[in-house]
């Protein structure tokens, strides 16, 4: 994604140079995100959705639950899917066409969080063992692309999930829509780091300098969930460590500001 | 796929009679094949896996070329009978996010400011899987991007761990990645002890990620041992004007 962004060079000096002063291009701490704001329930259409916002970067994720058939390894449970479209709406940088690599690697982050924190009960997305099983589409869709798109793609797919009805009645199921079940609120922190140091939340100019980033996820009690390291430069064990240290604290500040009532 | 086991861990050795921190049977074999530029055959337990790399080498399409340095690329493939159900032929959504972590792998090494506008291809396939398939790729790329004579400034050594029974294993054989609680792979450049790939799933506690991730690290320099070896005898035999194959 930042490769191609000629700014780069330019605001690689520029960055630096605001490092040694200890200072970000926006006048932000390291370990401070860009304001955020989560709007559940946008789309009445879907089972469940959420508008969210990083600063300038803007995603909407749509949350459809639908029967189907389950897969023959897991026959007696629900499935998930996970499908980010950066369209080109969102940034000059982003193209029509089949998902390219990046946009896949999004999707599959969101997707590990969801999947591997155990928040959706699978088992219980049984209708019928290996008949019929609730599957979760996760749709994230970019609309604005200022960087950190990973972050906001996760928060918009929890807040979906934990907005999202099980349709029973529209599939004769039972004749009460019940609330999704989510046991889980794994929160995605993304940081850059930049000359060593490590920066939460990069804003689309950080991103396109630093060419290294990583993702954690963590869970309510303090455990991981996923990391994926991102981009062309290496870490030190350092930088990990610190890294995901800050991620454990900021998903603690988002989940508390965010989540606890919803 | 087999059933899960009731234990991993049974007086302190893993079902495959391995202490919890050490690897599979490794085997390496570098300048495999005839017409590759560098290429490397790898055997990590059950995984059998043929890396061969091409170039540097003209970029098509052209518009893929940068001008300043040159593009490295990374396919990571598994063949349809590789696995226990026939995979359908062809890239898919976990092969290609496998290739783009594994080709950042090498980026932070590969000294691509050698040959502007070229390309260096990393040809993965994995021919018998049997977990951790990714990091048998980069052990193996690694080796045959050295056999091709593409400066590096080190070798990348890749190795996972995971979690059975609440114990932390090193890389993880089929049983442990398909039932465990955690995955890991790491790569990592063994001479600085920089990490180039770090993704893992399951969970983690902050402590077991610490404990853990020092675990693959010095599970890396092993293999690092093991390619350099694999290295050593493949040009002492063309030296000797023998054999050119690994064995």
């Amino acid at each position: 994604m930042g490769s191609n962004n000629i700014i780069a060079e330019i605001q690689r000096d520029h960055m630096y140079n605001l490092l040694m002063r200890g200072e970000r291009v926006d006048g932000r701490a390291f370990d401070e995100y860009r304001p955020i704001s989560i709007e559940t329930g946008v789309i009445a259409r879907a089972e469940g959705s959420a508008h969210v916002k990083i600063g300038e970067s803007q995603v909407v994720v749509g949350v459809k639950i639908q029967i189907g058939t389950p897969f023959s390894d897991t026959p007696d449970k629900g499935v998930i899917i996970t499908n980010a479209e950066l369209i080109p709406m969102a940034s000059p940088s982003f193209e029509s066409g089949p998902p390219k690599d990046y946009a896949i690697e999004l999707a599959r982050l969101v997707d590990r969080g969801i999947r591997e924190s155990k928040a959706l009960d699978l088992d219980r997305l049984c209708i019928e063992e290996g008949e019929k099983v609730w599957m979760v589409f996760i749709d994230i869709h970019a609309l604005d692309y200022d960087g950190n798109l990973v972050d906001a793609a996760s928060l918009g797919a929890l807040a979906a999930l934990l907005t999202a009805t099980i349709p029973n009645k529209k599939y004769e199921v039972s004749d009460e829509d019940v609330q999704l079940t989510v046991r889980e609120m794994p929160i995605a922190v993304t940081a850059i780091e930049f000359e060593g140091e490590i920066m939460v939340d990069p804003c689309l100019h950080e991103e396109a300098v630093a060419s290294s980033r990583i993702t954690v996820i963590s869970n309510q009690d303090g455990s991981i969930c996923g990391i994926q390291k991102i981009g062309t430069d290496s870490l030190t064990e350092d930088q990990v460590n610190r890294a995901v240290d800050m991620a454990i604290n900021k998903a603690r500040e988002i989940r508390e500001r965010f989540f606890i009532n919803i | 796929m087999n059933a899960k086991p009731e234990k991993f861990i049974i007086d302190g050795l893993r079902l495959d009679g391995r202490r919890p921190d050490e690897l599979r049977p490794l085997k390496i074999s570098a300048g495999v094949l005839k017409r590759a530029d560098g290429s490397c055959y790898l055997e990590l337990g059950a995984n059998k896996v043929m890396a061969a790399v091409y170039g540097p080498r003209q970029v098509h399409p052209r518009h893929m070329q940068d001008a300043t340095k040159a593009i490295v690329r990374y396919r990571y493939n598994m063949a349809s009978f590789s696995v226990g159900d026939r995979k359908r032929p062809g890239p898919d959504r976990r092969s290609i996010e496998i290739s783009k972590v594994c080709r950042d792998a090498f980026q932070p090494v590969v000294i691509k400011e050698r040959h502007p506008r070229l390309a260096i291809d990393v040809f993965v396939e994995v021919l018998q899987a049997g977990a951790g398939t990714r990091t048998a790729g980069i052990n193996a790329a690694s080796v045959a991007l050295a056999d091709a004579g593409i400066a590096m400034k080190s070798l990348v050594a890749s190795c996972a761990v995971g979690k059975v029974d609440d114990t932390l294993v090193l890389d993880l054989m089929k049983e442990e990645d398909n039932y465990g609680q955690a995955d890991m792979p790491i790569a990592v450049i063994p001479t600085t002890g920089e990490i180039t790939l770090l993704q893992m799933d399951g969970h983690l506690t902050r402590d077991e990620f610490g404990t853990g991730f020092k675990m693959a690290m010095e599970g890396c320099q092993k293999i690092h041992e093991a390619q350099k070896e694999a290295l050593a005898k493949c040009y002492q035999m063309k030296d000797d004007g023998g054999e050119q194959v690994g064995e």
